[in-house]
Parts: structure tokens; C-alpha cells; sequence
């Protein structure tokens, strides 16, 4: 299955105002892989997730996604392949009602309303959000918005799935739901987020970004647990692993 | 009005379009037609005519009933809007002078008639449109427009504003609180600050904007909003829609006014 595969080949990115966001990446994800980004504030986590789905083209460099690599003409098509999930729910959460969120994305594919309807309740049922779909988006809290903002993209029903800091705004039982969420989800997924102990959780790759390269790359259990590399990158081990 | 009591003020409205009764559960077509041919019937009066508009009161009173809407709160918005139409006729009764009726051994110029259609016609119009939004979803109005034709860019716009209203507006409310927390004593709330602050607004919106594009685009958007059809009009919207044009066509043709004073002079004599 070619088509799972992500492949960032000596990417750089650099913003419209000089500043050099990505100087050089390079990893290949293979297919059901789970992987997670860590690094300081500034690191490029944000920056990398928006070339997953061409918010952002790169600089210099080759972005594959399965079979096609990323260029201004299969953007659209590597959006349907890929969902992104940005940091902040309410600009991700852009229709009048939580229906009407979730169907978005799979009107824009183009299926019929029974379709339609359907991938909506599972989306939201397995966020458990079934409840939620004639409420405007301003009336739910923060974890409500996080949780619709995942149905929205799982609605699409992704090859890959890229988020960033999912777990943000969330409740210590929301968070642990949405552990568990991502563990059913089988396909390629990428998690860049500042939580370690989701990380360990749920990716089994870990790839450690410093100052837009890559500093680290490697199974989490060995990475997260390394004090030093972790240190190095304004991190700390995961709560789970420290002792009092 | 403090930032704050202006912000919640706005969301109650919303609330209330939320409501369960019969009012909310019509179709908003149905309640958009209606809404739009009293706004017409209504501003169709020759500018003299006040006692003319007095039965349409109904309208109103009846809506505010059926869809439990607090006819304390409709008048108080009405109220902060009334500058606008007092300003528009303010003048007439100076330079309309021209006597037409005597009550209580006091001549009524016509300009003070005019001034009073002119008052009652906007409160008449603004409670419709109030009422309409608070016993109908905002989304609801906007489907139903543009099922009734309207052009897609500017319901998708109505959309945004609705979404982004109250966002823009926390955002606001954050500013302020950020800055009252560390002005004390009056300083830090003067207008150069006040600028400043609005620029910053101006700069996290255009920010704002570009994310939520940008997350439109990654769910596959091609320039038009789709939505899935998810009212129906029955027969008791039809019946309303009918039932409401044919009260305003007997308010607008036929003299009920005329007609009820007979009727409670007929009672007195």
C-alpha cells in the first residue's frame, strides 16, 4: 500500500519575512506507522504539519505523500488523502453548526446525502459528539470543539491523519479518550505536540526537531526515556516516566 | 454598556433563537416570507396615517407570545436603535406646521403625524426583524434565504459573520481584560492605547482568517459552502405563511381601526 507512505526528502521552508523555519528535514514514514514530532517552541513542528497537506509548499526539497509528490497542482488531491487537524478548534470548526462542520468535508467529496448523513453520526459517535450536531459551534466548550473538530476530519475518512497538539485544550479525561481514539485509528499518523505522555502512548516512532532539523530519530520508548536529548530540546522526560 | 454586559447581552439573543415552541419550530422560510410582507405592508402607509398601523401591534405581541421571547427585552433593543428614526423625523413637526386635527383643544400639526408614523413604523419594523431572529436560528435565516434566491457569496458571508461573531468578539474581551487588569488609576485606557489595541484586533483577525482558509482548503473547499437540506416546509408553515399575508392585506385594506372604534362606540352607546 504505496499510498500510506509519507516521505519528506531534505525539506526547507523559509517564511516570507526571511526567517528559515525548516532547514533540511528528511524522514520516510511507512504505511500504519504512528509518529510523533516533539521539539521546543519554534522548533518547525507547526510549520512541517503544514506542508503535510500543502498549506504550505516547500522552499527547496521533496514532499511525497503515497505516490504523489507535493506541488500546487496534487495539493487537492493529497488534501483528500490527508487530514490535518490544526492547533486551535475554532478556526478549524468554521460552519454555523456541528452538522454542518462535519459534513463539510464529505460534501466537498462529492457523495450523496445519504452518505453524507451517515459518515457524520459515525464521525461524531465515535467522538462521542452525536449529541452536539444541531448546537452552533460558540455554545460547546473547548474539549466539545476539539472532539467535533477530529469528527470533521475523520468524517473525510483519511488515508493519514497530521495533528497538531490535539490534545491542548482538553480535559485529563478527554485527553484520555482521545488516547484511545487515536489507537484505533490504523492508518499513518503523525502527532507533533509538547505532551510526551501522549506521545509514548500512541506513536511507537518519535522524531525529535530542533531548530528545523532533524535531532532525533528513533522508537519513542528509546528517545523519550534519554534525559539528556530531551534536555537538549527544552523537554522533559514523560510524567509517567519520572519518579518523585 | 460595558464590553462584557454588551457581549452577553448579543448571546442571549442567540439563546433565545434556540427556544422550543411553535414560533421557533416553523419553517424559517416560512417566517422569513412573513417577516418580509409585514416589513413591506407595513412601510406602505401614506405618512400620515398612524392610526392605520396601530392593529399591527398584533404582529408582534402575538410572535413575542407564541415564541416565549421576554417583550421587555425586544422593546429594550428597540429602544437602542430609536436614535436613528427620532433623528430622521426630529424636524418634521417644525417644518410641517400645517394644522390637521385638534385633541383636547391642542392643534396636532401634520408634521407631528408624520413623526409619529415615522416613530411607530420603526418599531413596528425592527421588533419584526428582532423577533424573526430570536425565534429562528441564525443559520436557519440564512438557509432559508438562500433556498428564497438569495446569491450564495452573501449568504456564505452571513454565515461567517454569524461563526466569527462571537469569537471576534471574545477575542475582544480578552484585550480589554488585559488591559484593565494592568491600567490603574484612568491610565492606560486613553485613545492612543485604545488604537494600538484595535490594530492588534485588526492583525489577530487577518491571522485568524488565514488559519480558518487554510482549514477550509484542507477539507476540500472549491468556493461555495455546501449544506445538506434539512427542513422541510408542512402544511402548517403554508398556513401560517397564507394565514399572516391575509391578516396584513385586511390590517393594510380595509379600515380595522375605523371598524373597532365603531364597534366600542356601538358597546358604549
Amino acid at each position: 500500500m504505496s499510498h500510506h507512505i509519507i516521505d519528506f526528502r531534505d525539506v526547507r521552508f523559509r517564511y516570507p519575512d526571511g526567517t528559515e523555519a525548516l532547514k533540511g528535514i528528511s524522514f520516510r514514514i511507512t504505511h500504519g506507522e504512528s509518529v510523533g514530532i516533539v521539539g521546543a517552541n519554534g522548533a518547525g513542528k507547526s510549520t512541517l504539519l503544514q506542508h503535510m497537506n500543502g498549506c504550505l509548499l516547500p522552499s527547496a526539497g521533496e514532499v511525497t505523500i503515497g505516490d504523489l509528490q507535493l506541488t500546487a497542482g496534487t495539493r487537492r488531491e493529497i488534501r483528500r488523502k490527508v487530514g490535518v487537524i490544526f492547533q486551535n478548534p475554532d478556526d478549524q470548526l468554521f460552519m454555523p453548526t456541528v452538522f454542518d462542520d462535519v459534513a463539510f468535508g464529505p460534501l466537498n467529496l462529492g457523495m450523496d446525502e445519504a452518505h453524507v448523513r451517515e459518515r457524520v453520526e459515525s464521525a461524531l459517535s465515535r467522538v462521542n459528539g452525536l449529541a452536539l450536531r444541531n448546537k452552533p459551534p460558540h455554545h460547546l466548550s473547548a474539549g466539545q470543539k476539539s472532539a467535533v473538530a477530529i469528527a470533521a476530519v475523520m468524517a473525510m475518512e483519511p488515508d493519514i491523519l497530521a495533528m497538531d497538539e490535539p490534545a491542548a485544550y482538553l480535559d485529563p479525561r478527554s485527553r484520555r479518550l482521545l488516547i484511545e481514539l487515536l489507537k484505533t485509528f490504523r492508518h499513518s499518523k503523525l502527532v507533533a505536540s509538547h505532551d510526551l505522555d501522549l506521545i509514548l502512548d500512541v506513536c511507537e516512532r518519535c522524531i525529535v526537531i530542533r531548530d528545523g532539523r532533524v535531532a532525533a530519530d528513533g522508537p519513542s520508548a528509546e528517545l523519550l526515556t534519554d534525559g539528556a536529548l530531551l534536555e537538549e530540546n527544552h523537554l522533559e522526560l514523560p510524567l509517567s516516566l519520572q519518579r518523585r | 454598556m460595558s464590553f462584557d454586559a454588551a457581549y452577553f447581552d448579543l448571546g442571549r439573543l442567540d439563546r433565545l433563537s434556540y427556544g422550543e415552541t411553535v414560533m421557533h419550530r416553523l419553517d424559517p422560510r416560512a417566517k422569513v416570507i412573513a417577516t418580509g410582507l409585514f416589513l413591506v405592508t407595513v412601510v406602505s402607509f401614506p405618512k400620515y396615517d398612524v392610526a392605520g398601523l396601530v392593529p399591527f401591534l398584533l404582529f408582534p405581541v402575538l410572535a413575542a407570545a407564541l415564541g416565549d421571547i421576554p417583550i421587555g427585552f425586544i422593546l429594550r433593543k428597540v429602544l437602542i436603535v430609536s436614535p436613528f428614526a427620532v433623528f430622521v423625523g426630529i424636524f418634521n413637526p417644525l417644518l410641517d406646521t400645517r394644522t390637521v386635527a385638534v385633541v383636547a383643544g391642542l392643534p396636532v400639526s401634520a408634521g407631528w403625524l408624520s413623526f409619529a408614523s415615522i416613530l411607530a413604523k420603526f418599531a413596528l419594523t425592527v421588533s419584526a426583524a428582532l423577533l424573526l431572529v430570536a425565534t429562528t436560528s441564525f443559520p436557519g435565516v440564512c438557509h432559508a434565504l438562500r433556498r428564497l434566491g438569495c446569491p450564495a457569496i452573501f449568504v456564505s458571508q452571513l454565515l461567517f459573520l454569524y461563526r466569527y461573531l462571537f469569537v471576534l468578539a471574545e477575542e475582544a474581551m480578552r484585550i480589554v481584560r488585559a488591559r484593565n487588569l494592568r491600567s490603574f488609576g484612568g491610565r492606560g485606557r486613553g485613545a492612543s492605547v485604545f488604537a494600538r489595541l484595535v490594530g492588534i484586533l485588526l492583525i489577530r483577525t487577518l491571522d485568524r482568517a488565514e488559519r480558518i482558509y487554510r482549514a477550509m482548503l484542507s477539507r476540500g473547499f472549491a468556493g461555495d459552502l455546501p449544506t445538506l437540506r434539512n427542513s422541510r416546509a408542512g402544511s402548517g408553515d403554508l398556513a401560517f405563511a397564507a394565514a399572516t399575508a391575509i391578516l396584513l392585506g385586511v390590517f393594510r385594506f380595509l379600515p380595522v381601526t375605523e371598524g373597532i372604534g365603531r364597534f366600542a362606540q356601538g358597546l358604549w352607546s
